[in-house]
C-alpha cells in the first residue's frame, strides 16, 4: 500500500546519504574515541567534523559551543538544570503554556521543589505577548525558556526580540529549537541566545541523538556527570554513528534549506487551502503567516481526531491529532486549549507536517482521500451545524 | 497506537445501525463534545412484547466509542427490555473481544445510553432529578460519586487509574484523585467486613440459597478474577445448580491449555475455602 507520511514534526526518515555515512561506525569502526590506540582514537575526528556540520547549520563560529546529547529532551533538561544549578540563589523560571513536555513537565516538577514558574499566555492564534514577558521578569528570574516554533501548530515565536529582552535584563535565555532547526534558516551569530536545543530525528538524523548549543561565557553545570567526553560537559561514551548521522543530516539540510522552505510551503499551502475550501466547518489552528513552512493544523468540527487518523491510516496517510484520545491522556492538546480553540474543533484537530521528501502527488492523494473520511464520520456523529 | 481487537476495528470500519429512528419509542443520550465522546441511542420497541425490534446510534468519539455503540445496537436488537436492562459494560467489551484498559469508558458510555433509553421508555426519573441526590466529584468530566462507586463495584476496580479508565473521572486536571482514592478505600473496606467470611464461620449451619449465591459471586470477584485479570484473562459466573458452579473463561484464558488446572487449583479451591467444601466447578464452553 502507498504510504503518504505527513507526520514529520513527530519524526523523520533517515535518507540513504545519512545512513551510508553512519554505517562504518556500526560495523568495522567500533572503537572508543577516548582510547589511546589509533583504532579508537582516530574516530575522534569524525565527531569533530559532525560538530562542525552542526555549527555550520546553526551559524556558530566556534564548534566547541556544540555539545552532543542523546535527544531533544536531554538538551532541554540540560539547559534548564545547568542554568538553575549555576544560579542557585535565583528561584524563578519563565516559560510558556505551549511548550513541549520536555520543558513543561520539568517546570511543573521544579515547582514542587520550590521554584516559581511563570507560564506565559498565547492568544487564539498561538502568538505570545512580549510585554507579558517583560513584566514577568524580576530579580529572582534565573531563566527564560521558550520554544522557537510550536510542534503542534508550527507558530514561530519572536526569538530575536525575546533574546534581546533577556540580554537587556541580564537573564539567561534558552530556546527549544527542536522544530525549527533544518526547517527554517537562522544564524546564531545574529541571535543572541545563551542556550539552544535541537533533536536529530526531527531533521532526518536517527533517533537517539541531539545537541545543545552553549554560547561561550554561559555558566554551565553538566547534567550527566561522568567522564571527560564533550569537554567534560556531558559524560558518556559518544554515540558515534548517530553523531555522524546528525552531522550528515545537518549538511544535507543546509544545502537545500532556502529552496525547500519555499517548495514545502507551496505544497503545504495547496493542501491547506484546498481542505479549508472543500471541507465545510474546518478551520486553521495557529497564525497563518508566522509559521513553519511545513506545518498545518486544521480542526474539523463535530468529529474526533483518533477516528479521522485511523480512517486515514487505512488509506496509508500518516498524520497526527491533538484530540483527547490521541494524547495518551483524557485531555486534548494543551497547546490548542491554551489558544482557546473551541472544544468542537480541538477534538477534531489534525496536524499535517511535511518534509523535503513529500511531493505534489502526496498532497493530491490527501486532498482526494480526506474529505470523504470527514463526511463519513460526520454521518455517524450526533452533532450537526445548527 | 491502541491495541484494538480485530472486532473493534471491524465495527469501527463498518458500523452497524448508524442513524436515528424517526419517532423512536426510547431515546438515550450521554456524553458531550467537551468530554470527547457522546452517544445518542434510539430504539423501536414492540409495546405488546416489550421487545426491542430496532436500534440505531449516532456517536461522536474515537474508534472504540464508535465500535462500542455499533456493538451495543447489535446486542440489544431482539432483547426484551427486561433482558436489555441487565446488559453491563463488560458485556459490550466482551462482545468486541475486549477493549484496551484506557478505553473501557467507551463501553460504560454504551451501557449508560442503554439505561437512559430504558428509563426513557419506562418513564423513569430524568437525569436532572437524579443528579440532585448525588455529587459531582470529577468536575472536568462531570462524573458523580454514584457512577464511580458503581463502576468500582461492577468492574472490581482497585486503583484510581482503573477508575479513570472506566469513568474518565480524574483524567482531566486530576484534582479529584484523592477523593477517588477515598471512595475506593471506603468501598473496599466495607466490602471486606461484609464478605470476608471463610467457611469456618459457617460451620454447622447451611447458608440460605441467596446467601450462597452472593458468597460465590463475591468470592469470584475478590479472590479469582483479579488473579486471572493479571494475566489478561477473566472468568464469568454462568449458573449455580446445588453444589455445581458453572463458569466461562474469557480473554486470554480462552484457548489457554491450562484452564483445566486453573479451574481446579484456583477457582474450585477458592470456592471450597470461602463458600462450601463440596463445591464442584465446571467450565461452560460456547
Amino acid at each position: 500500500m502507498r504510504v503518504v507520511y505527513v507526520d514529520n514534526n513527530a519524526t523523520t526518515m533517515v535518507p540513504p546519504e545519512v545512513f551510508e555515512a553512519m554505517k562504518p561506525f556500526l560495523q568495522d569502526q567500533y572503537g572508543n574515541p577516548s582510547s589511546m590506540h589509533a583504532f579508537g582514537g582516530k574516530i575522534h575526528k569524525n565527531i569533530d567534523s559532525a560538530r562542525e556540520s552542526v555549527a555550520d547549520l546553526l551559524g556558530v563560529s566556534d564548534p566547541r559551543e556544540i555539545i552532543f546529547t542523546s535527544c531533544g529532551t536531554e538538551s532541554d533538561n540540560t539547559a534548564i538544570m545547568s542554568t538553575l544549578r549555576s544560579y542557585p540563589d535565583k528561584k524563578h523560571i519563565i516559560t510558556t503554556k505551549v511548550e513541549h513536555p520536555a520543558v513543561l513537565n520539568l517546570c511543573k516538577y521544579l515547582e514542587t521543589t520550590g521554584y516559581r514558574v511563570t507560564y506565559l499566555n498565547v492568544d487564539n492564534e498561538g502568538m505570545m505577548d512580549l510585554s507579558e514577558l517583560k513584566s514577568s521578569i524580576d530579580e529572582d528570574t534565573a531563566l527564560i525558556s521558550i520554544m522557537y516554533a510550536n510542534n503542534e501548530t508550527g507558530v514561530i515565536f519572536p526569538v530575536e526580540e525575546i533574546a534581546e529582552i533577556a540580554r537587556t535584563r541580564k537573564v539567561v535565555v534558552h530556546i527549544d529549537a527542536v522544530q525549527a532547526v533544518g526547517k527554517i534558516p537562522f544564524k546564531l551569530t545574529k541571535l543572541p541566545v545563551d542556550l539552544l536545543s535541537l533533536s536529530g530525528h526531527k531533521l532526518h538524523a536517527p533517533k537517539g541523538v541531539g545537541a545543545l548549543y552553549v554560547r561561550k561565557g554561559t555558566r554551565f553545570t553538566p547534567f550527566l556527570i561522568g567522564g571527560h567526553q564533550e569537554h567534560s560537559r556531558r559524560g558518556g561514551t559518544e554515540n558515534i554513528a548517530s553523531i555522524v548521522g546528525l552531522g550528515a543530516a545537518c549538511r544535507l539540510a543546509g544545502k537545500s534549506i532556502e529552496e525547500e522552505k519555499v517548495r514545502i510551503k507551496n505544497l503545504r499551502d495547496k493542501l491547506e487551502n484546498t481542505l479549508l475550501q472543500d471541507v465545510p466547518r474546518a478551520r486553521l489552528n495557529g497564525n497563518k503567516e508566522n509559521r513553519l513552512p511545513n506545518t498545518s493544523n486544521i480542526g474539523f468540527e463535530f468529529i474526533e481526531g483518533e477516528a479521522i487518523l485511523l480512517m486515514l491510516d487505512e488509506k496509508g496517510i500518516a498524520a497526527s491529532s491533538g484530540s483527547a484520545c490521541t494524547s495518551g491522556s483524557l485531555s486534548p492538546s494543551h497547546v490548542l486549549r491554551a489558544m482557546g480553540i473551541p472544544f468542537t474543533f480541538v477534538q477534531g484537530s489534525i496536524r499535517f507536517s511535511l518534509s523535503r521528501y513529500n511531493n505534489e502527488s502526496d498532497i493530491n492523494y490527501i486532498i482526494k482521500h480526506l474529505p470523504p473520511v470527514i463526511e463519513r464520520l460526520r454521518g455517524i456523529s450526533p452533532y450537526r451545524a445548527s | 497506537m491502541w491495541n484494538y481487537t480485530e472486532k473493534v476495528i471491524e465495527h469501527f470500519r463498518n458500523p452497524r445501525n448508524v442513524g436515528e429512528i424517526k419517532n423512536p419509542d426510547a431515546i438515550g443520550e450521554v456524553g458531550n463534545i467537551i468530554c470527547g465522546d457522546a452517544l445518542r441511542l434510539t430504539l423501536r420497541i414492540d409495546k405488546k412484547t416489550d421487545k426491542i425490534i430496532d436500534a440505531k446510534f449516532q456517536t461522536f468519539g474515537c474508534a472504540s466509542a464508535i465500535a462500542a455503540s455499533s456493538a451495543l445496537t447489535e446486542m440489544v436488537k431482539g432483547m426484551t427490555i427486561e433482558k436489555a436492562s441487565s446488559v453491563t459494560n463488560r458485556d459490550i467489551a466482551n462482545y468486541l473481544g475486549g477493549l484496551p484498559n484506557e478505553k473501557m469508558h467507551c463501553s460504560v458510555m454504551g451501557m449508560e445510553a442503554l439505561e437512559k433509553a430504558i428509563d426513557n421508555y419506562r418513564g423513569a426519573p430524568t437525569k436532572k432529578e437524579m443528579i440532585g441526590k448525588e455529587e459531582i466529584l470529577c468536575k472536568c468530566f462531570s462524573v458523580t460519586d454514584k457512577k464511580i462507586i458503581r463502576a468500582i463495584k461492577e468492574n472490581n476496580l482497585k486503583t484510581v487509574e482503573e477508575v479513570t479508565n472506566y469513568t474518565k473521572a480524574g483524567g482531566g486536571c486530576g484534582k479529584c484523585k484523592p477523593e477517588i482514592e477515598k471512595l475506593l478505600k471506603e468501598f473496599w473496606s466495607k466490602e471486606a467486613t461484609k464478605i470476608r467470611r471463610p467457611k469456618k464461620d459457617l460451620a454447622g449451619k447451611k447458608s440460605t440459597n441467596l446467601e450462597r449465591i452472593s458468597l460465590i459471586q463475591d468470592t469470584i470477584e475478590r479472590e479469582i478474577r483479579p488473579k486471572l485479570k493479571a494475566d489478561g484473562g477473566d472468568i464469568e459466573l454462568v449458573d449455580i445448580d446445588r453444589n455445581k458452579v458453572y463458569v466461562k473463561f474469557l480473554g486470554t484464558c480462552l484457548g489457554c491449555p491450562s484452564t483445566g488446572v486453573t479451574l481446579k487449583s484456583l477457582v474450585e479451591s477458592k470456592l471450597k475455602e470461602f463458600v462450601e467444601g463440596d463445591i464442584v466447578v465446571e467450565e461452560v464452553k460456547e
